[in-house]
């Protein structure tokens, strides 16, 4: 045995080592592989051997040889082996080829467990480190459910080297074992508070990476991050807070308002570029999360955008990129503050660097406007000529286009540029995205009918050109722009110039060399070229011109007829054919034009791309259920180039037989008309293809068009943009021109033709109207279409399986598990003998746990929501928390507490200040009313006395009249002075479309809701359907929605509105506090359709539930009034206007009618009212009027109520 | 989190990479050529982030890099990483291993590959999980033979 040791490592010091590897390697250049091999035998050698150390060195050299490609996969138990040796230096070898080499399908894997959890309750801490460190990349479910509990252990070890790797592994364990971190997280959670910054930053990291992929299972932490926020000073700590913040925002956008102001400290603090952007990058995700209506916001805007401006600015193309890439965020939410800086990205186009020259076109995206997309474009123009690379130039071209049709081409004020631009593009050698270019020239033809002519005689052009055909043979080259253009040159050959000479360049024999779909797509418009010269040939009486155009076809057909693509020969025969007919009917002197463009009557309406996805399926029709059995699959698909435009498809039934005579062709249609009006499935919106129908197919009819003629129309050649540019401003300058002297003669303006059915004209500053008069047709729905959003989540996502709720207290089943015959406490003294089959049999009773758990979990998890959502409300709350204290969280709430304290009356201070400002300007004149105390007191004095008198004087009243009294004045007393009539309907918001009102009343039965009714009233010419509300719930008030919705989703109106016509709505909110007036945002969204389409449109509004809205109308005798007043539990106070000139009368009708009082007793001029709110206060009024003035006194037994609607009754009283 | 660590040289030979998610042997290979293709495209006073990595990870991961001498240091990183801490992690992982090495070059990266690959295994430790907090790591490491002290790190870009 002796001699077979000393044998060994004798051996040894003949074996190679890592560095005799790599050097013999090196000396291999010529036959790497080779010497490689070689090596791998000899290190198969050196495994056999007993020697651990041989081992060793043998697995650390197959660990270089699996670096460089090689797999090693066979040496699995050789790497184990080394793993459990007890030298160090061995082990580590073994941890590392483990960690390279080990995977979930390794199948030896499961014999490590032992030796893991033997190493990671070593006393060496190293081995411990060592075998997390290797762990953490071969991780297993296995070895997760088995070793979890084990390391959980390792979070609480004494040295903070083992507690800081021991939490970042819990990461790859809840991974793959999700049942672990319910139990895990409690002790996850200590660890953020750590006293080693080092672990304390490795939970940080643990939590931001599992609160990334669920963010709102970690809401509840948001008090705890925010405490670390403030109080850390280790900038890597602070980015992963900031960035997990910015992940939490959207789902809560109390934090955001919270977050604001530390984050905007930390911008102007820090010197940390690092830092810096990651707060900026927050706050810009705060500020998307809120809605950008809030003024005091655009300081903070300002601020990012100064900061990100800086770091364009810089030298360092790293702060440049970023810079650029933080500012696209900006642009989507805020695209005004980005635009001024419209120079700068200028600038970053020219930069030598490709990735930040695409950041900056990524930016202009959002940054043209109907002003400057000329410039704009043009400048993107220079940079195609000079690019270099295809990839960019292709990457320029997409965007340019993007950047004209955003939206529907809002920006588009010429089209005649556009198209020409498009044609300019077509010069581009090589681009990839020539199929592009060509969707653009067809959707603009077809959808802008103004611009058809112009239109068609570029593409003529085009046609005509020889460059274009020389590049046929690269797939989506710039060759597909062909497509387009004969597309458009046949459907609207009317246009034409010269339809003859086109028709000659379609039929060139080079034609052929195109790709086939290209091809049958001159085949099909040739014939339609055709068809409108002989109409006109035969309208001039030219037969021998007609007789010469069907020759032409006859001659050049033949050339289509032969080619290989299927598509393409099929057409071309049928055409020869039909041709060949013609030409027979011809001979006879038999006027033919009529019937053959009769093939081509009719208008192709633009389909929008989902409508046939979203046309519903009909009852009782399964699409998945085989019609016929399916055929074995021996048949190959033909491979057809996949067609790139739909119309082709839906293009034209089969050809008609040209000798039916007149009336066969209308009886025809007339079959036809009916059958698509039976046809649900036939789109029909516009009513031009049977108006066309109705009157003779002629020239004439065609829709006259006006193009503004200081363009040229025919252009010889390709056109150049750049003119458009200049002629563009000329324009301008003649429309502003107009417009000063259409001004000077105050003449009504009429409203120009521009109809954009998608967007409202809401641009204001730059009212620009479009060269042409522009018809964008809106693309075509099915009737009835579906809303569907598909669910884009990915169900293989490893992360969905950590979506869990981590605030409900822990199962007594949800332990990790331990090993059975030992308890937890013990557990770290190690045991070898654990039979690896014992852990197998455990397996499926704990599937069948698992099972039950997540049914208990779901029925839990409601009532647990509901709690933390408590919690969090009231850590988020500005408004002074309801009196009872929320239950303590599963934090230590102390800390909660002590950050409540620091932040939130700072909040509510702020709160305070802007309602405070917004209330003094509704009653200005209030402000003398606050004297010095001495005053007030004697004020007091004085009311008190009257007060008094008029109780005595109430006394006095015969009893008989008190009934009379108790009711509202405005029953009685008709000589007074009529009252305009008034509505408790206060407007809400208004657009084009509807008109939104609303009251709310509440009602003593349910003591904390309010009924809010909602008058829509539909002033536009669509119907308006689809409606939904959408109100952003406050902390106070809550709208009551249908079970199971959330509180993001919309409560449908349930109606639909046809034009002019209203109807009300009525939703429960339930408010938790009366004593201050509130406001809600909210959102209308609604669906407009009329005959052109539908568009989806939306409404703000913000409804305000005052105090008054709270109370109710409530009649009071005046004995009991009195017994109120002298209870002395009521707080009073009192307000003063002046300058009313309204009769006293109307004065009190007016209270009665908007603050829901009602009049106790009324003596000359001074009353006294009462009211109860939904709550039980009792609020009762004294009003006086003195000669100018009124003054009103309150009682109440809730002094903020009081106050409230003092002032709002003030505000009231103000407008008299 | 950081998907990988590659690093070689001009002519795209590889010199140390540490995958942690798995991947077959030719998938890794296949990643390093990409990766070697997409770096060294790039002129020395561009910006050192890169999108799309074809093969790793998708649209949200990243390759941060730097250009040392006749060496690319490339993390392949996902967007929950600071790119400038990145910048900084691969500076501090050179001068760690300059300290090691004394002047360390290509050769240095060749022959101790193993050691090397130790230097920046307590990178890979919190990196293999999540991120490394960087003023932890390697103030003192003493791991069997080799000990390395690194100096105080330079402040935050």
């Amino acid at each position: 045995m002796a001699l077979k040791m000393v044998k060994g490592s004798i051996d040894r010091m003949f074996d190679k080592n890592l560095q005799d590897l790599v050097r013999g390697i090196r000396n291999h250049k010529e036959d790497e592989a080779k010497y490689i091999s070689q090596c791998i035998d000899e290190i198969k050698q050196e495994l056999k051997q007993d020697n651990i150390a041989v081992k060793a060195n043998a697995v650390c050299k197959l660990t270089y040889l699996q670096m460089l490609g090689y797999d090693i996969s066979w040496a699995a138990f050789n790497i184990i082996e080394v793993m459990s040796a007890s030298k160090f230096t061995f082990k580590r070898i073994g941890y590392l080829a483990a960690s390279q080499s080990f995977h979930e399908g390794t199948d030896v894997i499961m014999l490590t467990t032992n030796q893991i959890r033997k190493d990671l309750s070593s006393p060496s801490q190293y081995d411990t480190g060592v075998a997390l460190t290797g762990l953490s990349c071969f991780v297993t479910p296995d070895l997760a459910r088995d070793l979890a509990n084990d390391i959980m252990t390792l979070m609480s070890h004494t040295k903070p080297y083992i507690r800081k790797k021991a939490v970042l592994i819990m990461y790859k364990v809840f991974l793959k074992y999700p049942e672990s971190l319910r139990p895990a997280f409690p002790r996850l959670k200590e660890k953020l508070e750590d006293p080693d910054p080092g672990v304390q930053s490795a939970a940080v990291n643990v939590i931001c990476e599992l609160a990334r992929r669920n963010p709102k299972n970690y809401l509840s932490l948001a008090p705890l991050f925010f405490k670390l926020m403030t109080s850390s000073t280790n900038n890597w700590v602070l980015i992963k807070i900031i960035k997990l913040f910015g992940a939490l925002t959207p789902l809560e956008p109390r934090l955001g308002k919270k977050l604001i102001e530390p984050l905007t400290n930390l911008i102007h603090s820090t010197s940390a570029m690092s830092l810096l952007y990651e707060c900026v990058n927050t706050v810009i995700a705060v500020l998307i999360s809120l809605s950008s209506g809030m003024p005091n916001h655009s300081a903070s805007i300002q601020l990012c955008v100064q900061k990100l401006r800086i770091l364009i600015e810089d030298s360092d193309q790293n702060l440049k990129y970023l810079g650029l890439l933080a500012m696209s965020k900006i642009l989507k939410t805020h695209p005004k503050s980005v635009q001024s800086h419209k120079d700068l990205i200028l600038q970053c186009l020219d930069d030598k660097d490709e990735s930040i020259r695409l950041r900056a076109l990524d930016l202009l995206y959002g940054m043209v406007s109907k002003k400057n997309l000329m410039e704009i474009v043009k400048k993107l123009m220079t940079h195609v000529d000079k690019a270099e690379g295809t990839t960019y130039r292709d990457e320029l071209l997409t965007k340019i286009i993007d950047i004209c049709s955003q939206s529907n081409y809002q920006y588009i004020t010429n089209f005649e540029w556009y198209i020409s631009i498009l044609v300019e593009l077509t010069r581009l050698e090589g681009t990839r995205h020539g199929h592009l270019i060509a969707a653009q020239m067809l959707d603009v033809a077809i959808r802008v009918k103004a611009i058809r002519k112009f239109a068609v005689s570029q593409m003529s052009a085009l046609l005509d050109s020889a460059h274009l055909l020389a590049s046929s043979t690269q797939r989506n080259g710039i060759c597909e722009v062909l497509y387009a253009a004969a597309w458009i040159c046949g459907e609207f050959s009317e246009h034409l110039q010269e339809p003859h000479h086109t028709l000659e360049a379609m039929l060139r024999p080079k034609v052929t060399t195109l790709p086939g779909h290209i091809q049958a797509v001159y085949v099909q418009n040739v014939v339609k070229l055709y068809a409108s010269i002989l109409q006109q040939k035969e309208q001039a009486g030219e037969a021998e011109g007609a007789q010469a155009v069907t020759q032409l076809m006859v001659d050049r057909l033949p050339q289509f007829v032969q080619s290989a693509d299927l598509e393409v020969q099929e057409r071309a025969s049928c055409i020869l054919q039909l041709v060949k007919h013609i030409q027979k009917l011809q001979a006879k002197d038999v006027p033919v034009a009529e019937e053959v463009s009769a093939l081509f009557a009719g208008e192709l309406n633009p389909v929008a791309p989902k409508a046939q996805k979203k046309v519903p399926v009909p009852e009782g029709l399964d699409l998945d259920a085989w019609i016929n059995e399916p055929l074995s699959d021996s048949e190959s698909e033909d491979e057809r180039p996949r067609a790139v435009f739909h119309e082709e498809e839906q293009r034209r039934p089969k050809h008609r037989p040209s000798e039916a005579d007149e009336e066969e062709l209308a009886r025809r249609r007339e079959a036809r008309k009916q059958e698509q009006a039976n046809n649900p499935f036939y789109i029909k919106s516009s009513p031009s293809p049977q108006k066309r129908y109705q009157d003779t197919p002629g020239v004439e009819h065609i829709p006259v068009v006006q193009i503004d003629l200081s363009v040229p129309l025919k252009v010889p050649g390709l056109p150049m943009s750049d003119q458009y540019v200049k002629l563009e401003e000329e324009r301008r300058h003649r429309q502003k021109l107009e417009k000063d002297k259409r001004r000077k003669k105050r003449k009504e303006k009429e409203k120009k033709g521009k109809r954009r059915h998608s967007s409202l004209p809401t641009e204001s500053d730059e009212d620009i109207a479009p060269a042409q008069q522009v018809d964008i047709i809106t693309e075509e729905m099915p009737e009835n279409a579906l809303p569907s959003d598909e669910d884009d989540k990915d169900p293989n996502d490893p992360y969905r399986a950590l979506d869990i709720d981590l605030d409900k207290p822990l199962a007594d089943s949800e332990k990790l598990p331990i090993q059975k015959h030992r308890n937890a406490e013990t557990s770290k003294s190690p045991e070898k003998d654990v039979p690896v089959v014992e852990k197998k049999s455990k397996k499926p009773k704990k599937k069948e746990k698992k099972h039950k758990e997540k049914e208990r979990d779901k029925e839990k998890k409601k009532k647990e929501k509901e709690k933390k959502a408590e919690d969090l409300d009231f850590w988020l709350s500005t408004t002074p928390p309801p009196a009872p204290a929320p239950a303590p969280a599963p934090v230590p709430s102390t800390e909660e507490l002590s950050v409540n304290a620091v932040t939130a009356p700072k909040d509510e201070y702020e709160d305070a200040k802007t309602e405070v400002q917004g209330e003094e300007d509704d009653a200005e004149g209030q402000d003398q009313d606050k004297k010095s105390p001495k005053h007030k007191k004697k004020k007091h004095k004085k009311e008190k006395e009257e007060r008094i008198k008029g109780k005595k004087k109430s006394k006095k009243q015969p009893p008989g009249s008190e009934e009379a009294a108790g009711e509202p004045v405005q029953n009685g007393a008709p000589e007074e002075e009529q009252l305009p009539p008034e509505s408790s309907y206060s407007l809400l918001a208004e657009n084009s479309y509807v008109k939104m009102a609303c009251d709310i009343r509440g009602s003593l039965q349910e003591d904390s809701q309010v009924t809010v009714a909602i008058v829509l009233e539909n002033r536009s010419s669509s119907i308006l359907k689809g409606m939904e509300l959408s109100v952003l719930d406050s902390l106070n008030a809550r709208m009551a929605r249908p079970q199971g919705s959330s509180v993001h989703d919309g409560v449908p109106v349930p109606f639909q509105l046809p034009p002019g016509v209203s109807n009300e709505a009525q939703y429960v909110f339930t408010i938790q506090s009366i004593v201050t007036a509130q406001k809600l945002k909210g959102t209308l969204s609604f669906i407009a359709k009329n005959d052109e389409g539908a568009t989806h449109e939306k409404l703000d509004f913000r409804l305000h539930f005052s105090c008054s809205s709270y109370l109710i109308t409530t009649p009071c005798y005046s004995d009991a009034f009195a017994k109120l007043l002298e209870s002395g539990d009521l707080s009073m106070s009192s307000v003063k206007v002046d300058g009313i000139r309204m009769s006293f009368q109307n004065l009190l009708a007016k209270i009665c009618f908007h603050h829901h009082f009602s009049v106790v007793e009324r003596v000359d001029s001074c009353a006294s009212m009462y009211s109860r709110s939904i709550q039980g206060h009792h609020v009762c009024l004294l009003v006086k009027k003195g000669e100018n003035s009124v003054s009103v006194d309150g009682k109440c037994s809730d002094s903020t109520l009081l106050s409230s609607l003092l002032e709002e009754m003030k505000a009231t009283l103000a407008k008299c | 989190m950081i998907k990988a660590i590659l690093i070689f040289n001009n002519h795209g030979k590889s010199r140390l990479s540490m995958f942690y998610q798995p991947y077959s042997e030719d998938t890794q290979q296949q990643i390093i050529r990409e990766t070697f293709h997409l770096v060294s495209k790039r002129d020395e006073n561009v910006c050192n982030f890169l999108e799309g990595g074809l093969l790793i990870g998708g649209s949200d991961n990243e390759l941060i890099y730097r250009h040392y001498a006749t060496i690319y240091f490339v993390f392949c990183v996902d967007s929950s990483e600071s790119e400038f801490g990145i910048l900084d992690l691969i500076q501090v992982f050179v001068e760690t291993l300059d300290k090691c090495f004394e002047n360390v070059c290509e050769l240095d990266l060749i022959f101790h590959v193993d050691k090397a690959g130790l230097v920046g295994a307590p990178a890979r430790a919190v990196s293999a999980v999540k991120n490394m907090n960087l003023p932890e790591i390697p103030r003192n490491i003493n791991i069997g033979d080799i000990s390395i002290k690194v100096p105080n790190l330079p402040s935050f870009k």
